[in-house]
């Protein structure tokens, strides 16, 4: 059952995900109208927390939260003062003091969302934190999948790339498993988790064997600048490799199509032709991360029990 | 939208909501509703309700001019399939095609904050422009005024429509704002903790509808204050009403 806050995609269960994502789909179609506004979170106040920075997450929300007429504050506190725990809750407290309907938080170590949530009246909604999770990317991902494909339960989606830092992996590890899909996991040995199988989805250290039959592939982004060599020989190496091009998607079903949550690195994940064109979808993820963003706000924003008469 | 893994979205969630009837035996006997015990009394059967619709139909072609600027827009669930009942008899009428869309007033509502969970979002398909035409809001049934009221922001969000007219299947009174039902199926005066639901004889919207007047359900609507309690009389001649003449709480609107 959906709780107060957006932490977590394992914490979310089936019907949650499909509430979530008929949401979404009305919210896109008010998306497509000439006028893209309704008045429905309109006197609410939406604070998007950015510890780490990202313009993409951010203006998405930011889009999303003035969609439904809330009035939206960015706070970017210069990650200098926010050494210690303690003045990330401080500053926490101190927003929560001017009476938001919803706070977004992103921040570069993994619970700290969970720690302002147990702290703040206000609903929480995990925007990514650290190798933990980044619930609406993965909602975002379903949508469009969903969309593309008319349904989620079968698909075979494999996810390539530095899986064991990545957040967007671990929850559409998650979201795609508990909406009756087939995950599998393809990188170099050094970036798969330990006893990741256990969670019911494959690992594999092949490309090829993991899109053989595959009806979605989904890159994740070589963050070069946290990755200091120890992982790969060379990024040259890891193009070619684990890199997507047309030649390596031919393993996978002809209908496949090709996801990447952004910022890519063209020429490393995915080939430059690959990237701009069907069968990319990643546009589409974009635009669906508003539709996605504005039925999280519609369904957490809000509802603090303190205001209800 | 064909979205097999989903289930069908938007079951209804407004004041006069569309539950599926228990078993699909027709008539009009009152038979218990599913959840609460208390009995549901029909107060309008199937062929009263397309009775109702025809007229109405009539009553259309009777109050515009220019019938070729009609543009029916359905408020779900209820208003969908009783918009397209109507629509079907302006084509035997008066052999217009009539475009029927279909409009969510839930992202409008001003209730929204006094709720704790959020009501589910319905399909809105407006298949053509509203700009300079006559809009016909259907509902299945007006009360308070309020999604009246949402329907009609929701509308002007789509366009400028030249004139915007109501057509309620049921007016059940205790209006809170000034709206006025341009074409009413039946007067039926309730109480405040009474619920007036359209639903289908065999579940869903399809297939004969009804009318049933039942208890409240303890949480359903929030405004149950249950302080005005009016004498059961049915408006039995509602054949002749053309203008919502009568209807309670409409006082001075115009």
């Amino acid at each position: 059952m959906m709780g107060r806050d957006l932490l977590a995609i394992e914490d979310l269960d089936r019907a949650d995900l499909e509430r979530i994502l008929e949401t979404a789909l009305r919210m896109d179609e008010v998306g497509r109208r000439d006028v893209k506004k309704v008045p429905t979170l309109r006197g609410r106040t939406l604070i998007n927390l950015f510890f780490e920075s990202s313009t993409r997450t951010r203006t998405s929300f930011e889009i999303a939260g003035k969609r439904l007429s809330a009035d939206v504050v960015n706070f970017t506190p210069s990650s200098s003062s926010m050494k210690k725990a303690e003045s990330i809750l401080d500053t926490a407290m101190t927003l929560d003091a001017m009476d938001p309907d919803a706070v977004v938080v992103r921040h570069a170590v993994a619970g700290v969302p969970k720690r302002i949530a147990d702290a703040l009246e206000a609903p929480v909604i995990n925007a990514g934190d650290g190798a933990h999770e980044h619930p609406t990317q993965a909602l975002l991902d379903l949508f469009t999948v969903w969309q593309e494909k008319g349904r989620l339960d079968g698909l075979t989606v494999t996810i390539v790339g530095d899986i064991v830092h990545s957040r967007v992996a671990r929850s559409n590890l998650y979201a795609f498993s508990k909406l009756g899909a087939e995950v599998r996991l393809a990188a170099p040995p050094t970036m798969l988790p330990p006893a990741v199988e256990a969670l019911g989805v494959k690992a594999y250290t092949s490309l090829r064997e993991a899109l053989e039959g595959a009806d979605v592939v989904m890159l994740l982004r070589i963050q070069q600048e946290r990755l200091d060599g120890c992982f790969f020989p060379s990024i040259r190496e890891y193009a070619a490799t684990f890199g997507l091009d047309r030649a390596k998607l031919r393993y996978a079903k002809d209908d496949a199509i090709v996801m990447h949550p952004g910022p890519i690195n063209r020429g490393v994940e995915i080939a430059h032709d690959l990237a701009d064109r069907r069968p990319s979808v990643i546009l589409d993820q974009v635009r669906n991360g508003v539709a996605v963003r504005m039925a999280v706000l519609y369904l957490f924003a809000g509802r603090n029990p303190r205001r209800e008469g | 939208m064909r979205l097999s893994l989903l289930s069908p979205s938007g079951e209804a969630d407004k004041g006069a909501s569309v539950a599926p009837s228990p078993n699909p035996t027709a008539g009009s006997e009152p038979r218990p509703a599913q959840a609460d015990a208390a009995p549901a009394r029909v107060v309008l059967d199937d062929t009263a309700i397309r009775r109702a619709l025809v007229r109405i139909a009539h009553e259309l072609v009777e109050h515009n001019d220019r019938l070729g600027d009609l543009y029916l827009v359905a408020i779900p669930n209820g208003g969908v399939p009783l918009a397209r009942a109507i629509a079907a008899n302006l084509q035997q009428i008066a052999g217009l095609e009539v475009p029927v869309g279909i409009l969510d007033t839930t992202l409008y509502r001003d209730d929204l904050v006094l709720r704790g969970e959020r009501p589910p979002l319905r399909r809105t398909e407006m298949p053509s422009a509203v700009d300079g035409r006559v809009v016909v809001l259907v509902d299945d049934v007006v009360s308070t005024g309020r999604t009246i009221r949402a329907a009609m922001d929701a509308l002007m969000d789509f366009g400028r429509p030249q004139a915007v007219q109501v057509v309620g299947l049921v007016d059940r009174g205790h209006r809170e704002l000034p709206i006025k039902i341009d074409y009413v199926g039946k007067n039926i005066p309730t109480q405040r903790d009474e619920r007036v639901e359209l639903r289908g004889l065999q579940g869903g919207l399809e297939g004969p509808l009804e009318v049933v007047v039942k208890p409240e359900r303890s949480e359903g609507d929030h405004r149950a204050r249950g302080e005005r309690s009016e004498p059961e009389r049915s408006e039995g001649d509602h054949r002749a009403r053309g203008r919502a003449e009568g209807a309670p709480g409409e006082g001075g609107s115009r």
